[in-house]
């Protein structure tokens, strides 16, 4: 932590002390020609030459890959991994990404060697265990959903998006015309928009109300014929429940649209109400939010698409069936459908992590995390509204999201909040998103949460609060107890300098 | 619920402090008509040990104990044992996208090692953070060519794996339904199982966007790339080269005269978990920057002028752009990416290439004793791990006779190539074993007289 010389207010970190870590180069900095991390078992068939084989095609150059011995890269990745923040350390607030704990008994059943080693193409009555995940995991969805059909094959949420609007569009071109825009409220992720236009549809970017929802009578002055579908994110981005949801399905249906809605805030519904019963027609879900599987950096993901019996024609290929034998089947013959979205049949070893988490849960553990998701997100907004303002005065759900206004008076925005947070021992929450709150605070705990891990983070948000009224530059330059300080980004993008070369 | 670190009495004191007397409470907004009332129809909450039970079960209701011949675009090699032991670490396996690089540089300098190393084995300049599976990416990389090239027509070799052309078509059909302008398939040449060169030169115009073959292509065999890039470039098109087995650019050229490379790094230590999760990724010449998909992480300084590393050109992708993103792709594929570092990095220089030797060399000889029962199609060119084997008998017949002796023989072709009769594409890594290949061949040796089904 920075010194001060005057005597201002810094917060105390009670969550965490700062400690030394391992300094560390590039793996190619390291590297040293005939160090090996590796020894291949004698060859038992005829040496070939690659030259007589392969002729033109073969390489003349090695690749400049490493050369490093098995020591250094365990402590090259080890000291790596320390650097980072994760769940595993503590809490992880990031607002519609649903950071919960990740189980590690669905680590330990992907790894099952007749599972991990499973070749898609290997005979169905070598596959039956692999089917039969997969078979348990859709028909557990589809209760949770409420929702008629589903598919598995999309490998994360924006792919699930893809692919349902790609049914929504199959469905519209079968009664003669795929129609030309799928509205969009202007609260939705990004990659609402993104996918719509990738599915080759306008976006009609369409306006919040006052609450942060749906605005029922200019959506019935929008909705027309040549609405395709509106995207739904429910609950909102703001973490409210779209109370007219009924309303919204029966304004859509009267025109001959359909109603999609975005599954990321899933965590807020599941055993407690189901979009299937009401009025959604399709739907993704993130296993890797929702179903605890880790999100590692970045990805795998997967994203799983439910809809209902009017769209199941057009369902990507193939589809898993129970045939007379008693045997699972892959169903390819399927003319109405849409097609592959992907190669073989998803992110499989996804299914088997999400499954043992549903099969962990059951309807009362899936119930309960539900319920102490909500419990507390709305104990931190209790905790914190009278230190950060509340853009819209609605119930939460699983998510709260403040606003800086307060804070911006001070010179402080979000941003410089979420940094601060970082010294607190924490992962910042979702900065400045969604769009429709000027410069948002988004927060979801996650039912992951102990009442003591939440104390804390309430804490430490009530000295940021203090820190910015008294002392603002040291929250402006934060976060000041990590490796490296705040980046340069705009050389970054300005300059890019996206791999390593040999000085 | 044992994943829950709350007791009843403490959720109790959270309520009260909220200032509602129950969890409905919180709830009260879902209209009462939609709320549920009754326990979802699910299977009751299980132990640890009952979890791991229900999945042993399943995992034998799978292959046990079978030598194997499969690959066609899923590969079987040694994953060492370290990448499981870092990519399991708490610090990579739970920490979400690095947008803040100041608690992720872990994630960030892994990445960056990742498109460096990537960028070496293609010939590339540049190399993003990962795709889905090099399925989506090889779509992905023919949209990237349209955009860059403002043209409409694609063309795409018929030795592509069938699934990728099917991924292509599917993320094609809308496009081509408003320009009227569909996909072209280019014939192999039944010889070399290569493009037919001449197809391809004639189909090539100056509205063709970009040419997308496989390299190994879906046969095994090795595509001219030179030669391709050649007709490509004479009419202003882009050539995408999607590479399926990644292990070959230990020892195969690599396809430098591509604009584009759409990769699937599956073979970099990643198991085959029935076809997923993989690690999709596209590398390309440098100026075609601007219109890459998904994440890419830059080198960069903090404000001490320490080195450190940051996702970058976010300008491109949807959560910025949103309608006019390069793609909708959001979530990629980061810890697959991580095996995959972790595994280019254990076998660093020398030892992707005595790997890819060993690969070559099992293949040649499986290509050799196999094709003694039958005719090895495509004999004369080029090839990795990967051969095709036509047999007098069916493959149905072939390969459940192989089944009895615990063998999985190769894939059966005619679903895709009808005109390719009884073939079967086969694959030998270094996994697979002198004694297995030995065996297979007694049991095509066996085939019934009367099997003759051609």
């Amino acid at each position: 932590m920075t010194t001060q010389t005057e005597e201002k207010f810094i917060g105390t970190t009670r969550k965490v002390t700062a400690h030394q870590t391992q300094n560390e180069g590039l793996s190619f900095e390291k590297s040293a020609p005939g160090k090996k991390a590796y020894r291949l078992p004698p060859l038992d068939v005829p040496e070939v030459d690659p030259s007589a084989l392969l002729g033109e095609a073969r390489r003349s150059h090695n690749a400049e890959l490493p050369e490093l011995s098995e020591i250094e890269i365990i402590r090259h990745f080890t000291r790596l991994s320390t650097w980072n923040y994760a769940i595993d350390l503590g809490m992880y607030p990031l607002g519609s990404c649903t950071m919960k704990y990740n189980p590690r008994v669905n680590e330990f059943v992907s790894r099952l060697e007749g599972i991990a080693e499973a070749h898609p193409y290997q005979p169905e009555s070598l596959s039956q265990g692999s089917l039969g995940i997969i078979r348990l995991l859709q028909q557990c969805l589809l209760e949770i959903t409420g929702m008629d059909a589903i598919t598995l094959q999309p490998a994360a949420g924006a792919h699930g998006e893809f692919t349902g609007i790609l049914l929504v569009r199959a469905y519209h071109q079968a009664k003669g015309n795929p129609r030309r825009n799928v509205i969009i409220p202007d609260s939705a992720h990004g990659t609402n928009p993104a996918t719509a236009a990738v599915c080759g549809y306008d976006v009609v970017n369409f306006k919040s109300n006052a609450q942060g929802g749906i605005d029922v009578e200019a959506l019935a002055q929008a909705v027309n014929e040549d609405t395709a579908a509106l995207m739904l994110t429910n609950p909102s981005t703001i973490g409210v429940f779209e109370n007219e949801i009924h309303r919204i399905a029966d304004i859509l249906h009267s025109k001959g649209a359909l109603l999609y809605m975005d599954g990321a805030n899933m965590n807020a519904l599941c055993g407690k109400t189901r979009p299937g019963d009401f009025g959604v027609d399709v739907m993704h879900l993130n296993l890797h939010k929702t179903f605890s599987t880790p999100h590692g950096g970045g990805g795998p993901g997967s994203g799983p698409v439910a809809c209902k019996k009017i769209l199941e024609p057009y369902l990507p290929i193939p589809v898993v069936e129970q045939g007379s034998d008693g045997l699972l089947h892959l169903n390819y013959d399927r003319p109405q459908s849409v097609g592959r979205v992907r190669a073989f049949y998803g992110n499989f070893g996804m299914f088997v992590r999400a499954l043992a988490y549903t099969l962990a849960n059951g309807p009362d553990g899936l119930r309960q995390t539900t319920e102490d998701a909500v419990l507390n997100a709305n104990y931190i907004r209790k905790k914190l509204e009278d230190l950060y303002e509340l853009p819209y005065n609605t119930p939460s759900m699983h998510e709260v999201v403040f606003s800086d206004r307060r804070q911006l008076r001070n010179g402080v925005r979000t941003g410089d909040i979420a940094k601060r947070l970082i010294d607190y021992g924490f992962h910042p929450y979702t900065v400045s998103f969604p769009l429709i709150v000027p410069g948002a605070l988004m927060i979801e705990p996650t039912e992951s949460e102990s009442r003591e891990e939440l104390d804390l983070f309430v804490d430490a948000m009530r000295q940021i609060a203090r820190e910015v009224e008294e002392n603002p530059q040291l929250v402006l330059d934060a976060p000041h107890s990590t490796r490296v300080s705040r980046l340069d980004e705009t050389t970054a993008a300005r300059k890019p300098v996206l791999r390593w070369r040999k000085p | 619920m044992r994943y829950l670190p709350k007791s009843d009495a403490e959720r109790a004191a959270m309520l009260r402090e909220i200032g509602v007397s129950s969890i409905d409470d919180l709830f009260a907004i879902i209209p009462e008509e939609y709320r549920l009332t009754r326990d979802l129809a699910i299977p009751r909450q299980m132990g640890e040990s009952e979890i791991v039970d229900h999945f042993k079960a399943a995992a034998a209701r799978n292959a046990n104990g079978y030598a194997s011949f499969l690959g066609a675009g899923v590969y079987r090699h040694y994953r060492p044992v370290l990448i499981d032991t870092i990519v399991q670490r708490g610090e990579f396996l739970t920490s979400y996208t690095p947008y803040q690089a100041e608690i992720t540089q872990g994630t960030l300098q892994a990445i960056f090692e990742f498109q460096t190393m990537i960028c070496e084995l293609t010939g590339m300049e540049i190399a993003n953070a990962s795709m889905y599976d090099g399925s989506t990416g090889a779509a992905e990389a023919a949209m990237m060519a349209l955009r860059i090239t403002g043209r409409d027509d694609v063309l795409v070799a018929r030795s592509v794996h069938p699934e990728y052309r099917e991924v292509m078509h599917t993320y094609a059909q809308h496009r081509e339904a408003a320009s009227g302008r569909a996909t072209r398939e280019i014939a192999y040449d039944p010889e070399s199982g290569r493009i037919d060169l001449a197809a391809l030169d004639e189909a090539v115009t100056d509205r063709t966007a970009c040419v997308l073959v496989q390299s190994p292509n879906f046969f095994g065999v090795i595509e001219d790339i030179p030669a391709i890039a050649e007709i490509a470039h004479n009419k202003g098109a882009l050539l995408i080269v999607s590479i399926a087995e990644a292990i070959s650019l230990g020892i195969v050229r690599p396809p430098v005269e591509a604009d584009i490379v759409a990769m699937e790094a599956q073979s970099y230590g990643v198991a085959p978990s029935y076809g997923g999760p993989f690690c999709g990724v596209i590398a390309a010449k440098e100026k075609y920057l601007r219109q890459m998909p998904g994440r890419l992480v830059g080198e960069t300084k903090d404000t001490r002028g320490r080195r450190g590393f940051v996702l970058t050109l976010s300008t491109r992708e949807q959560h910025i752009r949103r309608e006019k993103a390069t793609s909708n792709i959001c979530t990629n594929q980061a810890l697959v990416a991580l095996m995959a570092t972790v595994f280019m990095t254990v076998y660093g220089k020398e030892g992707i290439k005595d790997l890819a030797l060993q690969n070559l060399a099992k293949a040649g000889y499986a290509a050799k004793t196999l094709g003694a029962q039958g005719k090895l199609l495509f004999a004369g060119s080029p090839r990795f791990n990967e051969f095709v084997l036509q047999t007098d008998e069916a493959p149905e017949q072939l390969n459940a006779r192989l089944l009895e002796q615990k063998i999985i023989g190769g894939v059966a072709l005619e679903r895709w190539y009808p005109e390719l009769g009884n073939a079967t594409l086969w694959c030998a890594t270094e996994l697979t074993a002198r004694q297995q290949i030995d065996q297979a061949a007694a049991v095509l040796a066996q085939a019934p007289a009367t099997a003759a089904a051609r």
